[in-house]
């Protein structure tokens, strides 16, 4: 069972994100990067699917400049086995990243190709699904948990107001979010043994990207919260805000 | 290297926020860890930082191991020096002076964290004067039995090894040679028959540490639980304090750290006068000054881990000890009534800083122990 899970290196989530004054970059000077976390949940379905077959190999893979080999380090400390650069420009336009992917992924081999459900720094989710057009795959996406037998894979998704299981066979591409999938530390030891694990460095192929950023801007300010009553007597409306507005009951 | 140490340091950091931070004031209230956090600490590889790979560890270089000491002291002191007593004198020592035998006998499992270690040197007359030990150890057949009461053990209900320090001469050489000649180092299953643990202690600090007296009534160990050379104890003993001393000097340099960042923060939200604190030059100036001795503290900390030696590791464990309770006495005066309030942080690290002027010689010992290596050539 071979699995190959993309990555992407992005911000630190609790950065602070500075805007270049061009305006159309963020100012990396300093700047603290992590795998997206997402991905570190596929990494660690990858991870866990491995260990439950007791066979396998876990590929790690990303496009990206150099620095970017420090999440796939990352990703072989968490346990991966092995790992590849493909060196080439992180763009904003989720096609080109998904062309240089699929033709580093055409060769090799994987019978599961895993996805973070979308990167936290551009939110786009579309690379994977990209992929897995361009390799003529089956993808599910959004996927809480997922079992393989017998050549298919199971997938719990997470739908509005509950969850599908759905089906496919092998190879196939998924995208993973929050679920099952809580990212295990990196031990000590693993941190160790990724130094001996064999990452590969490839140029990516020529690929033109078509989306450029215009602009960037800070969020506006968060809106100051709101009394809605007092006492008892607030209680209903409370409740309707929250189902209706917050939609958190 | 670098970027290894850096994932490593980030690893304790994280592990230190999301495992240990969360718990510490309960801790401290109940007076225990979770046992969950010593399970979490050996799967991660806690326990076998200065263990070869060779045996199972992670062969971990003194920078490393200091650097991660310090993370996990900022996120909870007592574990920090749980793992450092672990490492120093259990680790170190069978390291240094054991037999191949031994080795492949303790190693393996005090890398797991299977078994935990600890030392037992302190007796009620062999505080500071360490060479005053009186607990005894004398052959019997083929084995040995040791017959004594240590004081103030670490990790004692916790551990599976003990590395216990006993008088097999009690006048070396014929009353030639010094009391301390007389010492040997002994390798002890803390479930052998003899072994008493006494009441776990309550201390001011560092509450949720198992520190307690250990009686060893007429306990008998096989020949080959002597490490090291019969007599030469002593000397192993200051070398693993050595170590040990770097352990301490991490573990402050963590608690002033945490006590910065905490002064940090509330002097950014606590307004006075219509101000924040952190606009006061009185307030500006105290965390000026609380930055840069820790600063200081880390960097001699640094050195003496690059380049071991007995003044250095006094040097780092002294003046690391003294900013840790200077910095934390100034955090809680940031946060005036607050600091001495238990609902908030900073008072708590003021009581854990205090153990680290103490334990592992007392600041007096490091200064006669610096002051004697400036005449040594």
């Amino acid at each position: 069972m071979k699995t190959v899970v993309c990555i992407k290196r992005v911000p630190d989530t609790e950065a602070r994100i500075r805007i270049l004054e061009d305006r159309n970059a963020i100012d990396t000077a300093g700047l603290k990067f992590i795998v997206s976390p997402y991905d570190e949940f596929a990494v660690e379905a990858a991870l866990r699917l491995k260990e439950s077959r007791g066979e396998g190999e876990v590929t790690v893979v990303t496009v990206g400049d150099p620095a970017a080999g420090e999440q796939l380090r990352s990703a072989l400390a968490m346990g991966a086995d092995r790992a590849v650069l493909v060196k080439g420009e992180s763009s904003v336009d989720g096609l080109a990243t998904a062309r240089a992917l699929a033709a580093e992924l055409k060769d090799m081999g994987a019978d599961l190709i895993l996805f973070g459900m979308k990167a936290v720094d551009d939110d786009q989710q579309q690379v994977g699904p990209m992929v897995a057009e361009l390799l003529g795959l089956p993808c599910v996406t959004v996927v809480t948990k997922f079992e393989v037998a017998d050549g298919r894979v199971v997938c719990h998704r997470e739908v509005e107001g509950g969850y599908e299981v759905v089906e496919a066979p092998l190879p196939a591409v998924l995208t993973i979010t929050k679920g099952e999938y809580e990212p295990r530390y990196a031990s000590l030891k693993g941190i160790m043994a990724a130094k001996k694990k064999p990452l590969e460095e490839k140029d990516a192929a020529s690929v033109e990207s078509r989306i450029g950023v215009q602009a960037m801007s800070y969020p506006s300010e968060r809106p100051a919260g709101r009394i809605v009553g007092e006492g008892p007597d607030a209680v209903p409306e409370l409740v309707r805000l929250l189902r209706e507005e917050a939609k958190v009951l | 290297m670098t970027e290894e140490r850096q994932q490593v340091r980030e690893l304790a950091r994280q592990f230190a926020e999301s495992e240990l931070r969360p718990h510490v004031e309960q801790w401290d209230r109940d007076r225990r860890l979770d046992p969950g956090v010593l399970e979490q600490l050996a799967e991660l590889g806690f326990f076998g930082m200065r263990v070869p790979e060779e045996y199972g560890g992670m062969g971990f270089d003194l920078g490393m191991y200091v650097a991660v000491l310090e993370e996990l002291a900022w996120g909870e002191p007592s574990v920090a020096l749980t793992v450092s007593i672990h490492s120093a004198f259990a680790v170190g020592l069978l390291l240094a002076h054991g037999t191949e035998a031994q080795k492949r006998e303790w190693l393996g499992r005090l890398a797991s964290g299977e078994v935990i270690g600890c030392f037992a040197l302190s007796e009620a007359g062999a505080g500071s004067d360490a060479a005053a030990v009186e607990t005894r150890a004398w052959r019997d057949g083929d084995g040995w039995v040791l017959s004594g009461e240590k004081k103030w053990v670490t990790n004692a209900r916790l551990a599976g090894l003990g590395l216990v320090v006993a008088r097999t001469a009690e006048d070396p050489a014929g009353g030639e040679q010094p009391k301390s000649r007389g010492l040997s180092v002994f390798l002890v299953p803390m479930d052998s028959p003899g072994v008493e643990i006494g009441e776990r202690k309550t201390t001011m600090g560092l509450r949720p540490i198992e520190v307690g007296d250990v009686r060893f009534r007429d306990v008998r160990v096989p020949g080959d639980a002597l490490l090291g050379e019969e007599g030469r104890g002593f000397a192993l003993a200051m070398e693993a304090l050595d170590v040990g001393r770097l352990g301490i000097a991490a573990q402050a340099v963590g608690i002033a750290q945490a006590a910065l960042e905490h002064a940090r923060s509330y002097a950014d939200e606590r307004e006075q006068f219509g101000r924040k604190l952190r606009e006061f030059e009185g307030i500006q100036f105290k965390l000026a000054d609380m930055a840069t001795r820790v600063a200081a503290a880390r960097a001699l900390l640094e050195a003496a881990s690059a380049e071991p030696s007995t003044s250095r590791s006094a040097m780092a464990k002294l003046f690391a000890s003294e900013t840790a309770m200077w910095v934390t006495t100034q955090a809680v005066q940031v946060f005036g009534g607050y600091g001495y309030m238990r609902d908030y942080p900073v008072e708590k690290l003021m009581r854990d800083a205090k153990a680290t002027e103490i334990y592992e010689g007392t600041n007096e010992i490091q200064r006669v122990v610096i002051a004697r290596g400036l005449y040594r050539s």
